[in-house]
């Protein structure tokens, strides 16, 4: 612990064990804390109650059978994961995607970015103490999640991705629904920003807690909006840029500031700037032939060899590392999960908060335990 | 430029270039054969093979002379007759990734942990130990961390079969 954090109790320390049930914890983990007064010394995650051995279970599997798999590795992004494990196959048949077929991608990736970060902002605010920011959020959600229904046919495990393509063209109307909800989430999310930037409760308990330097951010691999909000500027889309993203002009957001208020800044300005891609990806959608194909027919094999993939999850870096012996079904396929490495970095965040910020704290890292524990 | 001053930028030829005159035969660089899906990411993929007893100076070199900050995981495969461990290394300026691959002996599963390099590190090599057996030394708490600590057995290597997997 620094010098300049207050440790004035010198009381007796203490183990707190936070979890597997608790209000905070999104999921089945459990945070045990060394706590010394109201002040955090030391903390220490234990994760591995939803192990499932996901990665064994695809070496029994075909590459099609995968791709609902992979939308259950997070319920709230399910479909950034089966983007990100086609990309892997892809990249293993080594096949370009057809363009209509990118930007459908891109669109249902930012869709799915932006309910995913709602979901992280209605459970801010229910770990905050506020039940309308959550209403709110949720009521916004349903939006999006109509769309995924239009698109896909289902809400949450969306199963739209395929190798080399996506399963459908985007519904007849669908460009029509889709502008309607982002111009009206445009407004909506300022009535929910009015609700928690004004709201000095709100406010100040994210500002000026867990601080954490870039220099420390990098090393502990914390990636996504957390890092974001640290001073570091990489973003996937667009520096290693996949599906149509290098075509599409967006900004990411950066905050030097490192605090809990900093990474919520950055997730706020991640959903206007996915509004702004979706809207563009749109307008360049428009210039491609209706006729053209979104989806290529490709090899149930894929040949010998090893394959790296990685995307802008909304938590984070995900990445996919694909060993194939040249058969139906991956000999090893590698995930990682942007919140496993996230929530490894607890102490980090916590040292020298109080035990009343560990809610505030950990909503930062938006836990999802589906892909964590795998 | 003095030997050790940090290159914050590193394209792929320099990287390349670079760590062939440190490490020269211990390195082995892996060219991509992809055409099509933007082959090697244009530039961003550096692939290398080297041996164990290398691969700690490797990883602090790549840390301090080329500024890569990041560690995006630690992967272990099980080949049958080896074991395999991957890293996957990146620098946030250039979104390069460097991919080394070191070869482990079934007998003598042992290779340096790089936690102290990369803290990113600890829970992917925890992750790999607890799984397939590799022991990373120098670790600071190499212990059980998906699988219940009374697990004996190593899930994740090949001669662990599941329900429905062929015994061959």
């Amino acid at each position: 612990m620094s010098e300049l954090s207050r440790t004035g109790y010198q009381t007796d320390k203490m183990w707190v064990t936070m979890g597997p049930q608790h209000p905070f914890s999104h999921g089945l983990w459990t945070l045990r804390v060394k706590v010394d007064g109201e002040y955090i010394l030391d903390a220490e995650p234990e994760v591995g109650y939803l192990h499932r051995g996901w990665e064994k279970e695809c070496e029994n599997r075909t590459y099609a059978k995968i791709i609902p798999m992979a939308d259950r590795l997070c319920y709230s992004a399910s479909m950034t994961w089966s983007h990100l494990y086609c990309k892997v196959a892809e990249e293993a048949l080594d096949v370009e995607l057809p363009e209509r077929a990118q930007y459908l991608r891109v669109i249902a990736d930012e869709i799915c970015r932006i309910q995913s970060h709602l979901m992280w902002l209605a459970a801010l605010g229910t770990d905050l103490g506020s039940l309308t920011i959550f209403l709110w959020c949720l009521r916004e959600r349903e939006f999006f999640l109509d769309l995924n229904v239009r698109l896909c046919g289902q809400r949450l495990t969306t199963n739209y991705p395929r190798i080399g393509g996506v399963r459908n063209d985007m519904p007849y109307y669908f460009e029509r629904d889709c502008m309607r909800v982002v111009t009206r989430f445009e407004k909506a999310l300022w009535d929910i920003i009015n609700l928690t930037d004004e709201s000095t409760v709100f406010v100040n308990r994210l500002k000026g807690i867990s601080y954490l330097t870039r220099k420390q951010v990098a090393n502990l691999g914390i990636t996504g909006p957390a890092m974001r909000g640290c001073g570091v500027d990489y973003d996937i889309r667009r520096d290693d840029p996949y599906a149509a993203y290098d075509k599409l002009d967006f900004e990411v957001p950066v905050l030097k500031e490192g605090d809990a208020y900093a990474r919520y800044m950055v997730r706020i300005e991640e959903m206007f700037q996915s509004c702004e891609l979706i809207r563009q990806a749109f307008n360049a959608l428009q210039k491609i032939p209706k006729t053209s194909p979104y989806r290529l027919k490709v090899s149930r094999n894929i040949p010998e060899g090893t394959h790296m993939a990685r995307i802008e999850d909304p938590r984070g870096d995900a990445m996919m590392y694909l060993v194939s012996d040249g058969t139906g079904s991956p000999y090893r396929l590698k995930v990682r999960s942007p919140v496993f490495v996230n929530v490894s970095a607890s102490k980090a965040m916590l040292e020298g908060c109080r035990v009343a910020d560990i809610p505030a704290v950990m909503a930062m890292i938006d836990m999802c335990l589906g892909e964590t524990d795998r | 430029m003095p030997d050790d001053a940090m290159i914050e930028a590193p394209t792929r030829t320099d990287a390349e270039a670079l760590i062939k005159g440190k490490f020269g035969s211990k390195v082995v660089f892996r060219e991509t054969t992809k055409k099509n899906s933007k082959g090697d990411n244009e530039g961003r993929r550096l692939y290398i093979d080297t041996d164990r007893d290398t691969l700690y100076e490797l990883c602090q070199y790549i840390h301090d002379r080329l500024n890569f900050e990041h560690i995006i995981a630690v992967t272990g495969v099980d080949w049958v007759d080896h074991m395999q461990t991957v890293y996957h290394i990146v620098n946030y300026l250039t979104a390069m990734v460097i991919e080394v691959t070191v070869d482990i002996p079934n007998d003598d599963p042992h290779v340096r942990s790089v936690t102290d390099i990369w803290e990113g590190a600890n829970w992917h090599e925890r992750e790999t130990y607890e799984l397939f057996g590799i022991i990373f030394d120098n670790h600071p708490k190499l212990e059980r961390l998906l699988t219940p600590k009374s697990y004996e057995f190593y899930p994740f290597r090949k001669s662990y079969k599941l329900r429905g997997q062929p015994d061959e």
